[in-house]
């Protein structure tokens, strides 16, 4: 029976804008997992939100129809939902809001010494203007809007929205030969926190990771060779190997790399170091979880624009796709 | 003769690097808050969308990490590859500010070039309601180029216009986060009239007594040495021409994000009108020194 293959065009590039223009700062979930929820339930055998908000999809494999075949992997998937944003915490009068933000002195009434220093977060505010409603508690995000220039796309949000609409693909698509198990995830960018309780609540596996991690492939201010660049665009999705949340399952790795090359798939992996994903708390959930992290590198990420490659995401989806379609009980049993 | 300045400061590109673009200022650009701004790279045939990009601490001089990056280590990425840069975009290219305009509630609006697209609005206004009121005078609006380099149009235009009367229209610092002092003044409690060398004091007395005639409200803005406006190039043209200086306040002027109240806007085009409207025909005759 032939599979249904996953593919990133008009439609997929609308819902990714779609996504990226809602806003979702960490703990106001709600316009992200609304969406979510009208594009998986047509698809899925079961989807709830739990407690924290996590938005939890099972899409069962075929092998318990089958009393001869194993049980199938129960694999999770992660993409979290929310975003980096402000928080409004003071109201001064006149619209004016701490904390962060617009607000600043024109460069005519600063002092030269002033200029020179980079102003501090305390110092910025939110200007909504005289007659604004709005009070402390409310959130805020950047006001951009979803840009598709040439080979790739600018927005806000990308990370992880990128990884939700691929997600999203997965469970429209999903193969038959494992139980797939999605998790939309809340509070990434606050310490993990919505991974860690929908771990528990899937008991899956195995766990992989789907965001979106920093490219730092821009020239250094003298013009030597830039070594420090962590992933660079347009060379396909970044496994991870080790970051400050975890190290990632070699197997796993092996795995994914094994498949990119059999599949003819570009991918890079991603430059050891600092960062984390939402697989650093699945990892340490119950007994611990076999995880690994695969990225599309995106620049600027944490700004109000940040840019990615439409190709890197296609190979992102075609990797991942492949990989679980190859997915059998032998994986983990090996060394 | 009314002069409202049509351009606004932005940015050029310097340099290409591969695909990134390097930039320096037109007009006074506070480098601290280009980093992440929406920019358009205006090339020969299109205009591309672009993002004003700080690197990392990592990619820069070590002390540039916690101080204000200077611009020439900030660049400009338009998301193409590089053979598509190099084809498209050449040294020289304009780059401006590329987020779009907001309506924010209370009839405010947000963005960037209000300094001076306000004026510009006010001057339109002052000639629509002209259409309906009867004025000796003659009137020249200019919409001036140049103004942010220094006040180049004002001063040919005036050149060639030759006025008894010269009003630069322009905008103001309004009081908001960090602006507090006596060269601010409050959104939305209308105009401002220059008061200082750069302004003749018989047409400041004028517009006083009819601001209150009319019950419009205004602020003196004290202007102890430049006005800073295309008034600046229009006082010392040809003879000399008398000239008054007009200024709607703005927030966070020279960012993209300016704020203004259309009230305020509203109330200068009114201004405006009713003093032409008011001109007898030998005012010019009128204005004499107080000495």
């Amino acid at each position: 029976m032939p599979l249904s293959q996953p593919i990133i065009g008009k439609a997929q590039l609308k819902l990714l804008e779609k996504l990226c223009n809602a806003c979702a700062v960490s703990g106001d979930e709600g316009q992200v997992r609304k969406i979510v929820l009208e594009e998986v339930k047509p698809y899925a055998d079961d989807a709830k939100v739990d407690a924290m908000g996590n938005v939890l999809v099972t899409k069962n494999g075929n092998g318990k129809n089958h009393h001869r075949m194993p049980a199938p992997v129960r694999v999770m998937l992660d993409a979290h939902m929310d975003e980096v944003g402000f928080m409004l915490v003071s109201e001064e009068g006149d619209g004016v809001f701490g904390f962060q933000a617009v607000g600043m002195k024109p460069i005519h009434l600063a002092n030269s010494d002033e200029l020179k220093r980079k102003p501090s977060f305390e110092s910025l505010r939110i200007d909504i203007g005289p007659n604004g409603k709005a009070k402390p508690g409310d959130w805020a995000t950047f006001a951009t809007k979803f840009k598709h220039v040439g080979p790739s796309i600018m927005a806000k949000a990308i990370d992880d929205r990128i990884g939700v609409a691929t997600l999203i693909e997965l469970v429209k698509n999903a193969p038959s030969n494992i139980d797939l198990l999605a998790a939309f995830t809340v509070q990434e960018e606050v310490g993990l926190r919505g991974a860690k309780v929908a771990a528990y609540a899937f008991d899956p596996d195995l766990a992989i990771a789907i965001d979106s991690t920093p490219a730092y492939d821009i020239p250094k201010h003298d013009g030597t060779e830039n070594i420090v660049y962590n992933t660079r665009l347009g060379l396909g999705p970044a496994i991870y190997v080790f970051n400050s949340a975890t190290i990632d399952d070699p197997r796993l790795v092996r795995f994914l790399k094994d498949t990119a090359e059999a599949k003819d798939i570009p991918y890079q992996i991603r430059q050891p170091g600092g960062g984390g994903t939402d697989a650093g708390a699945i990892q340490r959930t119950r007994t611990g979880v076999p995880v690994v992290s695969v990225s599309v590198p995106g620049r600027y990420a944490h700004t109000p624009i940040g840019l990615c490659r439409v190709d890197d995401w296609k190979n992102t989806l075609k990797l991942l796709h492949a990989a679980l379609e190859r997915i059998t009980p032998k994986l983990l049993t090996e060394n | 003769m009314l002069a409202a300045h049509m351009d606004a400061i932005g940015l050029m590109v310097s340099q290409i690097e591969d695909c990134f673009l390097r930039i320096t200022s037109v007009g006074d650009v506070d480098p601290r808050i280009l980093p992440g701004q929406a920019v358009i790279v205006h090339t020969k045939n299109e205009n591309l969308p672009g993002v004003i990009v700080m690197p990392p601490p990592r990619l820069l001089l070590p002390e540039e990490g916690t101080g204000v990056v200077d611009i020439s280590h900030l660049f400009v990425d338009v998301g193409l590859l590089p053979s598509k840069v190099a084809s498209l975009i050449r040294i020289g290219d304009l780059v401006s500010f590329g987020a779009e305009a907001v309506e924010m509630s209370g009839e405010i609006v947000s963005g960037h070039s209000l300094d001076n697209r306000a004026s510009v609005a006010a001057v339109t206004l002052c000639i629509q309601e002209l259409q309906s009121k009867s004025h000796n005078w003659d009137v020249w609006a200019a919409a001036t180029v140049q103004e942010e380099i220094d006040y180049v149009g004002a001063y040919t235009s005036a050149f060639q216009l030759r006025p008894d009367l010269a009003i630069a229209i322009d905008v103001t610092f309004a009081k908001g986060p960090g602006a507090s002092g006596w060269d601010t003044f409050d959104l939305g409690k209308g105009p401002t009239f220059g008061h200082g060398p750069n302004i003749h004091p018989f047409l400041f007395k004028q517009f006083k007594e009819l601001a209150e005639r009319l019950e419009i409200p205004y602020e003196t803005e004290p202007m102890p040495t430049s006005s800073g406006t295309d008034g600046m190039a229009m006082q010392i043209t040809a003879e000399g021409i008398p000239t008054f200086v007009l200024s709607i306040p703005i927030r966070y002027m020279h960012t993209p994000v300016e704020m203004v109240m259309l009230k305020d806007i509203q109330r200068a085009g009114r201004l405006l009108a009713e003093f032409i409207a008011s001109l007898d025909p030998d005012f010019i005759n009128t204005i004499t020194w107080d000495d």
